[in-house]
């Protein structure tokens, strides 16, 4: 039970491609691959204690103020993670801390806790929102490595193209400039959901016809 | 627990009240617990900061920031003695960029008119875009530029990408990153004038 828990966030309901959450910050931050690693580490963390700590809570929060509840527990933890960063890892709290009002709004980490949270138990609420956030950071590292590689012909931030390729240096290739502005980043995002629904729809193919 | 109750206005108020004294109390004490450890990050960068723009990052500030002056309206002026003995003089930068305010450090020879080295940085800009202005490839070219034209203040000019080389008072802005650019530009041009008078007076 718990391994399904954990693996069918990872690609067969994975929330970016197949639920369409949090779209919004994987186009946001995967200009480069190094920040969208880093938003993924962190959604992943907040999704999954939240979800455990809520789920903890979850007989005793009166149905009213539910989602006022839900945000109260995901702005703690988001500014708990920010606040230890800055006094144990203060350059790469320098780098999320533009990211951390996304977070706080990822419809993946509400989406969890009022689908899943909410009716399971603390443990599998926990794998559950772990997983929900590995998924998240797989289409977010796909999405940045073809952003970064064609946009700015890096790789964290590693040059990989010889710079006398280069039209500069007298050679053939240029970065593609589109590849860095929000417009191409629609279309990547697109592009990888529709090879997860069409492998999807080839997997209940098969089912359908045993 | 029982649905009615759960569900009560009396229950209600109190458990949002808790939980919001809850936690209201838990990261006030975090905050506090840990302020020391976040000013000393915060310092010390400032201070590496500071020694980026004469490319000793990493060194010990004490030993190279020989003096703060107080130059006009209170506006601070770092003073840097080199190994060799020769004087940098550290000009604090404030600005605005895109989409929040944008900072750095701009270096000047002892004629107060060449740069010697420059340091930027921002609060929020576009991740690949504007951000690059925090990046060596944007500001190491700074070095050597002039701001003066003859013996008229002209400032920096950031301009497109390409168009600068041999042009000793502008440098290559970024692509996609074309507000931010313009913000640096203003940014240099708007921190240094009042120091122009002042420089003179220390020359």
């Amino acid at each position: 039970m718990n391994k399904r828990i954990f693996l069918d966030p990872l690609f067969k309901n994975n929330p970016v491609s197949v639920l369409a959450l949090g779209i919004c910050s994987a186009l946001a931050v995967t200009v480069k691959m190094e920040p969208a690693l880093v938003m993924a580490l962190s959604v992943t963390l907040v999704t999954g204690f939240s979800g455990f700590i809520l789920s903890l809570l979850r007989n005793t929060i009166p149905d009213r103020i539910r989602i006022i509840v839900q945000l109260i527990v995901i702005a703690t933890l988001v500014i708990l993670v920010d606040l230890i960063l800055k006094a144990f890892a203060y350059p790469i709290s320098k780098q999320l801390s533009v990211f951390v009002g996304l977070i706080i709004t990822n419809c993946i980490i509400m989406g969890r806790i009022e689908a899943f949270a909410l009716h399971n138990k603390p443990f599998p609420s926990l794998v559950d929102g772990i997983a929900n956030g590995l998924g998240y950071g797989i289409i977010l590292v796909a999405v940045s490595f073809f952003r970064e590689l064609f946009g700015s012909g890096t790789l964290m931030g590693y040059p990989l193209i010889p710079e006398k390729w280069y039209v500069a240096g007298g050679g053939f290739y240029e970065n593609n400039g589109l590849f860095i502005l929000p417009p191409m980043a629609l279309i990547v995002v697109g592009l990888i959901v529709w090879v997860f629904n069409a492998r999807n729809a080839k997997n209940d193919k098969k089912a359908w016809n045993k | 627990m029982d649905k009615k109750k759960k569900n009560g206005n009396l229950y209600t108020v109190v458990y949002a009240a808790v939980m919001v004294i809850i936690v209201a109390v838990v990261l006030a004490f975090v905050s506090q617990f840990l302020k020391p450890r976040r000013d000393a990050n915060i310092m010390e960068e400032t201070r590496q900061t500071i020694l980026r723009s004469v490319h000793l990052e990493g060194r010990s500030y004490e030993k190279y920031i020989t003096d703060t002056v107080a130059g006009p309206e209170h506006l601070p002026l770092f003073i840097c003695t080199l190994d060799d003995g020769a004087r940098k003089y550290i000009i604090p930068l404030e600005g605005k960029g895109l989409w929040g305010s944008i900072n750095g450090y701009l270096a000047l020879n002892d004629d107060f008119r060449t740069v010697y080295g420059a340091v930027f940085d921002h609060e929020a800009e576009t991740p690949g875009l504007g951000a690059e202005i925090a990046t060596p490839s944007f500001s190491d070219p700074f070095g050597g530029k002039s701001l003066y034209r003859g013996d008229d203040f002209v400032s920096l000019s950031v301009v497109k990408p390409g168009r600068s080389a041999g042009n000793p008072n502008a440098v290559d802005g970024i692509s996609g990153g074309t507000l931010t650019s313009r913000g640096v530009e203003n940014m240099i041009r708007e921190s240094i004038e009042p120091y122009i008078p002042f420089l003179k007076h220390y020359e």
